[in-house]
């Protein structure tokens, strides 16, 4: 096997990932670390200005809390996501980047982004708390602030490394190791505190799509749970590992869907022209009182989908053309008016699928769907882990000092329960509904926390031994080594007896998930005997990890995914089995406990211990600011 | 779908030290093939189809073809991306076709200012973030005992 060159990278802050969180962090450090005489060093494993899941662009920026205007309080956003997440919810956490948030919104209009403006100057709201913006340049706008802010500041960035393990000393996280997806090079980044912002999971479950359509997720197929798997090596605290993220969108290309909620007043309905909102309204007083709030949780709003599907009332329909007949109607005296409004709705409704669903918009094209003649049809995707939307899995991080409970305060704000670990974005848990304005707000507080703590604790950096350097190189390199080895062994690549190829081990752990955890296939149910059957063959499969082989460097980026989504997988698990209740039933459904329960209104933690690999699981209090 | 390459104008961007489809792809797809010096798709079935490639390649030689396994065949969303807006030609499997032009950046490329030409009144040691408070908006960020944090 080729040689692979050792390049060793010393800095203070390391910063992991290149999407939201991680620009926010990118902005931030550069600020504060150049007054403190420190250098930030920040490593992407694509290129920054197209990568993470905001690559493709956005329509909408999902969290602006408004607070200049008075039009809403800290009180309110904070109801808003306890109620959408059952009660589930860290509220310091939520407030901390609720308070900056708007600055971040701010600042993504100095910096270029267009946000759309009323008549008299005022954002476009889609929602309460929705901005709409012509976003296709979303995150080039951000990355380039981030770049800037790195160069004038005389920080650094790499691009196309992909990280494989934590570097933890003396209990604190010192660093990382990785190596280059485009060349035979293995990096080991030495550092005082280390932020991490890799995103959340996709593919730990099998999607619905078939063949060329299994990259067609609604979350991008390249946050393959790094963040998640990193804390937990780490040996961090991670939470609501349960609480999974399935959206209700257009069906299959899974183009959004707010616009035509929000902005146009859209219902769904399922075929017979019943609204299952109004139908099944009585189901809501059985999750009470999450059920009674306005709006409606959005786990609920799936379930009474759901539960039409399973009755067989499918499909289910956005009622698309009987929206824009209701404008119509509106405009019925003034055919002048009307046309130009429905020119103006035409636009949007284009645009919202081509700045962040591009393949929606070509299964319209496709499918000749003229949206005023024809409803389309929605449905539930399958689960995703995403802390930064509806969901809420993470590591568990402390909050501010002056908004965190004693119990959830130790030291500095967004580090892990691992010294000198950061996390923001969807690498920290409980602080659901931050979307991609709140993620940067949530890298940018982290970073400045991470300065402090390398101000103030002086960690210094660790000692990597050449004897440390040559194990994580064998451990990164293994699948190619075993690949090129067992050759002679097979007149096949693909089919060899020594080793799994990442494409065929991805669909077992997703075939895996689907039958027993709860995936598309079951209707999102799943029971205690489920799960421990998953738990036996995720042990085999774990085992299996071991023999996984790749051809070149590219498939070794999709081996290391693989490791990431299965640690993504054993702690959902888990964490499903240990939690006795159904809480989110429109995200899964405990058949075996199938109703709320009031004594598991409380945090499930994990840990892994990273040398032995064996769980620990616990209930954790929730303490609110609010309620 | 996945996106796809027409050999007749792929130049295997000749003139950059890397082409444009491999440095944006954000998912490492696109490879290029020394030999022919063009470019291909490497992992159809990972594709986002999120066109990041389309849209920077220079002789435009890249398009999508629909995911085969729910996509009729037919249709196309072609993007022309400027430094300040995009313009889509959408063809429907009908032969419809609907043009579209947004903008897509208020400021030059490139010059986007991290400070947005606000000072920082803030100490390591507080919660006040760079360029803060200023671009809240708001005196002092939002806190108990503030009026923006409950009624």
């Amino acid at each position: 096997m080729t040689d692979f060159e050792t390049v060793k990278v010393d800095t203070d802050l390391l910063i992991l990932g290149g999407g939201m969180a991680a620009c926010g962090a990118a902005v931030e450090a550069s600020y504060w670390a150049k007054k403190n005489n420190l250098k930030v060093t920040l490593v992407d494993k694509a290129a920054m200005y197209r990568s993470g899941a905001v690559a493709m662009g956005l329509s909408a920026i999902n969290q602006y809390v408004g607070l200049k205007d008075g039009e809403n309080t800290m009180k309110d956003y904070c109801d808003y996501v306890r109620n959408d997440l059952m009660g589930v919810t860290r509220e310091d956490l939520v407030a901390s980047i609720a308070r900056h948030v708007d600055s971040t919104v701010h600042l993504f209009e100095k910096w270029g982004l267009p946000i759309w403006k009323d008549e008299k100057g005022a954002y476009v709201h889609e929602g309460r708390w929705q901005l709409m913006i012509n976003g296709e340049s979303y995150k080039v706008i951000v990355a380039e602030a981030a770049k800037n802010a790195l160069e004038q500041n005389g920080h650094q960035f790499f691009e196309r490394i992909f990280i494989t393990h934590p570097l933890v000393e003396g209990g604190r996280c010192v660093g990382a190791v990785g190596f280059s997806v485009r060349e035979n090079k293995i990096y080991i980044f030495r550092a005082q505190a280390v932020l991490v912002a890799m995103g959340g999971a996709v593919g730990v479950f099998k999607p619905r799509s078939t063949g060329e359509g299994a990259g067609r997720a609604w979350y991008p197929p390249f946050n393959s749970g790094a963040s998640a798997y990193f804390t937990l090596k780490a040996g961090a605290e991670m939470t609501c590992q349960e609480v999974r993220f399935i959206p209700v969108r257009f069906k299959d290309a899974y183009g959004p869907v707010g616009a035509w909620f929000l902005l146009f007043k859209a219902r769904a309905t399922n075929a017979l022209g019943e609204n299952y909102m109004e139908t099944r309204k009585g189901e809501l007083d059985n999750w009470a009182p999450y059920g009674k709030v306005k709006p409606v949780p959005a786990n609920l709003r799936n379930y009474l989908m759901l539960q039409d599907v399973m009755e067989g009332k499918g499909p289910i329909y956005m009622r698309t053309e009987e929206a824009l007949a209701k404008i119509a109607d509106q405009y019925k005296d003034d055919k002048k008016a009307y046309a130009k409004k429905m020119k103006e709705l035409e636009s949007e409704a284009w645009e919202d699928f081509l700045d962040m669903t591009i393949s929606q918009a070509q299964l319209w094209a496709a499918t000749n769907v003229q949206p005023e003649q024809k409803p389309s049809e929605i449905a539930a995707a399958e689960p995703y882990f995403i802390g930064s939307h509806s969901g809420a899995s993470g590591a568990w991080v402390s909050g501010p000092k002056d908004l965190a409970p004693p119990e959830y305060f130790w030291g500095y704000e967004q580090m892990g329960t691992v010294k000198g670990l950061f996390c923001a974005g969807d690498a920290s848990g409980a602080s659901s509904h931050k979307f991609s304005s709140g993620s940067h707000a949530e890298g940018r507080i982290a970073a400045k926390s991470a300065v402090r703590y390398i101000v103030k604790e002086k960690p210094g950096l660790p000692n990597v031994s050449d004897q440390s350097v040559k194990q994580y190189k064998d451990m990164i390199l293994k699948p190619l080594k075993l690949y090129e080895e067992s050759q002679p062994k097979s007149t096949q690549a693909n089919v060899n007896p020594a080793y799994i190829a990442p494409d065929q081990f991805r669909m077992r752990l997703q075939k895996l998930m689907d039958e027993y955890a709860g995936g598309v296939s079951s209707q999102f149910t799943t029971s205690g005997p489920l799960l421990e059957r998953a738990l036996e063959l995720l042990k085999l499969l774990k085992e299996d990890s071991a023999s996984l082989g790749a051809k070149n460097l590219h498939e070794l980026m999709r081996c290391w995914e693989n490791y990431h989504r299965m640690y993504q997988a054993e702690a959902h698990v888990r964490t499903v089995l240990f939690r006795e209740e159904t809480r989110w039933p429109g995200y899964y459904f405990r058949s075996d406990k199938p109703k709320m329960d009031p004594s598991w209104l409380c945090f499930v933690n994990c840990m892994m211990d990273p040398k032995t690999e064996e769980w620990k699981m616990k209930k954790v209090p929730i303490k609110y600011l609010f309620a | 779908m996945p996106s796809f390459v027409n050999p007749e104008k792929c130049d295997g961007c000749k003139a950059l030290d890397k082409t444009a489809c491999q440095y944006s792809c954000p998912n490492d797809l696109m490879v290029l093939n020394k030999d022919t010096m063009k470019a291909h798709n490497q992992e159809p079935d990972q594709c986002w189809e999120c066109m990041c490639c389309v849209k920077a390649c220079p002789p435009q030689a890249m398009d999508v073809r629909g995911y085969a396994d729910f996509v009729p065949m037919g249709a196309s969303c072609v993007p022309l991306r400027s430094s300040d807006s995009i313009m889509w030609t959408i063809t429907f499997r009908s032969g419809q076709v609907k043009r579209f032009k947004f903008p897509i950046r208020t400021t030059v490329e490139g010059k986007a200012e991290p400070a947005g030409g606000w000072d920082t009144k803030a100490n390591l040691d507080d919660f006040t973030l760079f360029t803060e408070p200023a671009s809240t908006g708001l005196e002092a960020i939002c806190a108990p005992g503030t009026k923006t944090w409950k009624k």
